[in-house]
């Protein structure tokens, strides 16, 4: 079992997810979140919350899958994101341009 | 008087009940800018609710969260009272007396009745009181189940419907190497079960278990999963429910279904059968259960208000034993006001409130604030919710010191309670797990809280000798 976060999750930070994570297993960059696959437990808790539907459980549809081995290697290496953060400028634009209301 | 929240005068809190709920209200005010010193009541000698005693034993990854609430007890500022019954043992008041603020978080331990004919028969039972059975709680330890009859009703279709389905299909061996009760394990050895019947009242596009839960069903070592495709037929609204981007979960969960029914004629030892559109109307029986009578049901009304109405048609399914699931239920606290309506403790924001007014101090969070919904993460972002609502009122409440715990040993000592601390839960746990190395589980858990107290109690005096052998 695998969950990931993947590109739509780029230029948010809406950060809702790390809210209901019950083992705080996002960690983030400036540009994204990243699950770390060896904390999380797949509980699904974050998958309803992201207003961009950038979360994946599995099964993960093809053209995500680059995303399992973006998330494992770069989340253990930055900080854990365990509290809401104000999402970035533009970030309601960019909903927009996603498809989402 | 010093400042509230420094460290001369820290915030006094007081946590009841220490599931997930509690334990994420622990952590938001253990991270916060104040000095806060935090006190978790509960009624057993062991912590962590039903992350310990209603997570299905064969979903150990979901017991994971434990370890965050092993860190959030090992700061210095937390401290744990296990073996104490807020409003049996001690009333709310008295524990207002000794802090700032009182957190209730005390999850909700009951279930919710059907309330048809024959619910009182032997053989019908709460899926909550299977599920503390096989999970080893104290209070479940002695129920019997009748498991000599070849066919089981499950009614409701959550996940708790789910995991009762899955322990009871499942194989012995599957369920070997888990954190199962051994008593459990026993009974289920000898289980005569063979068709296992999951039932629920409206459509496939309106299931609240989840898909993962859902494709594990078909994942069994003996087991078949059975769904008639006609059930699977949808009416408009559902149609129009499903292809709702809200329900892409729903979608998936019907995607499983639709599997289900697509497979070959069963073959294995077990069935486990999804029905929909069905409610019980009566439990049948003599002296004990024999069978069920269930109403059949059409859906009437808008995409996502759709109501179960009966259709008048009637069908009758042979069992020897019911576990009813649709939900548990919250219980009053003695000294709290309730919402009986509702099963919660009334509140605003985590407020608790009496009437118009707010009760100063006195907070809620997880369960038993909002009705038993959700998983274990939700109530991190709930109990987060609660303590910002206290840090906020915390400028207007009494800067008075209070004692804390230090204040209630001796009014317990008079009472004859035996305070079960984090160290002493400690030797438990350690205990357990090592009761369950020989046969290879991850634990083997005390089910009685006598054990637990001996457990505690055995381990220190082997350390105090400890060191006189060296």
């Amino acid at each position: 079992m695998t969950t990931v976060v993947t590109d739509n999750c780029q230029r948010c930070r809406y950060t809702d997810c790390v809210t209901v994570c019950p083992v705080a297993c996002f960690h983030g960059d400036d540009e994204m979140l990243y699950i770390d696959p060896a904390v999380c437990i797949d509980c699904g808790a974050c998958i309803p919350t992201c207003p961009v539907e950038a979360i994946y459980e599995d099964p993960i549809p093809e053209e995500k899958r680059r995303w399992i081995a973006i998330n494992a290697e770069r989340a253990p290496r930055l900080p854990v994101i365990s509290k809401k953060q104000e999402p970035y400028p533009g970030a309601e634009e960019r909903k927009k341009q996603l498809g989402f209301e | 008087m010093s400042k509230l929240g420094t460290a001369r005068n820290p915030v006094r809190a007081a946590i009841v009940g220490s599931g997930p709920s509690g334990f994420y209200a622990a952590e938001a005010l253990l991270e916060s800018e104040q000095v806060v010193l935090v006190d978790m009541f509960e009624r057993l000698p062991s912590p962590f609710g039903l992350v310990r005693s209603g997570v299905a034993p064969d979903h150990p990854k979901l017991k994971e969260p434990i370890r965050v609430y092993q860190q959030i007890a090992g700061s210095p500022q937390f401290r744990f009272l296990g073996n104490v019954t807020v409003g049996c043992d001690l009333t709310v008041e008295e524990l207002k007396a000794c802090y700032h603020v009182v957190i209730l978080a005390c999850g909700a331990e009951t279930d919710r009745k059907l309330g048809i004919p024959g619910e009182h028969l032997a053989g019908g039972h709460a899926a909550t009181e299977f599920v503390g059975w096989y999970n080893g709680h104290p209070d479940y330890r002695d129920r019997v189940f009748d498991l000599s009859h070849d066919s089981a009703v499950v009614i409701g279709q959550g996940n708790v419907a789910i995991d009762v389905c899955r322990i009871l299909c499942k194989t012995v061996d599957e369920l070997r190497r888990t954190d199962i009760a051994e008593h459990a394990l026993e009974v289920l050895a000898r289980s005569r079960i063979r068709e296992v019947y999951m039932i629920g009242r409206r459509s496939p596009a309106q299931s609240k278990f989840t898909h993962q839960e859902l494709r594990e069903l078909g994942e069994l070592a003996d087991c078949d999963p059975v769904v008639a495709p006609g059930d699977l037929e949808l009416n408009p609204a559902s149609r129009d429910e499903l292809a709702d981007r809200q329900s892409r979960a729903s979608l998936k969960s019907y995607e499983v279904l639709q599997g289900f029914a697509a497979r070959p004629a069963p073959t294995r030892r077990r069935r486990c059968h999804i029905r929909f559109l069905r409610s019980p109307a009566a439990l049948k029986g003599g002296k004990r259960l024999e069978g069920v009578a269930l109403m059949r049901n059409r859906l009437e009304g808008d995409p996502f208000r759709q109501v179960a109405r009966p259709t008048g048609e009637v069908e009758e399914l042979s069992c020897g034993v019911l576990f009813r699931s649709i939900g548990y239920r919250g219980a009053a606290v003695p000294g709290v006001p309730f919402d009986e309506e509702r099963s919660v403790i009334p509140n605003r924001d985590g407020r608790v409130v009496e009437g118009e007014s707010v009760v100063p101090g006195l907070y809620v969070t997880g369960w038993i604030k909002r009705g038993p919904t959700g998983i274990i993460g939700t109530n991190r972002a709930d109990s987060v919710a609660t303590v910002t609502s206290l840090l906020s009122d915390l400028p207007g409440l009494s800067a008075g010191a209070r004692s804390g715990a230090d204040g209630l040993s001796a009014l317990l000592a008079a009472r004859g309670i035996r305070v079960v601390g984090w160290s002493d839960w400690q030797k438990i746990d350690a205990a357990e797990v090592l009761r369950g190395e020989a046969a290879g589980k991850p634990r083997e858990k005390f089910t009685r809280v006598n054990e637990m107290l001996e457990a505690a109690a055995r381990d220190t005096r082997r350390a105090e000798r400890a060191p006189a052998i060296g």
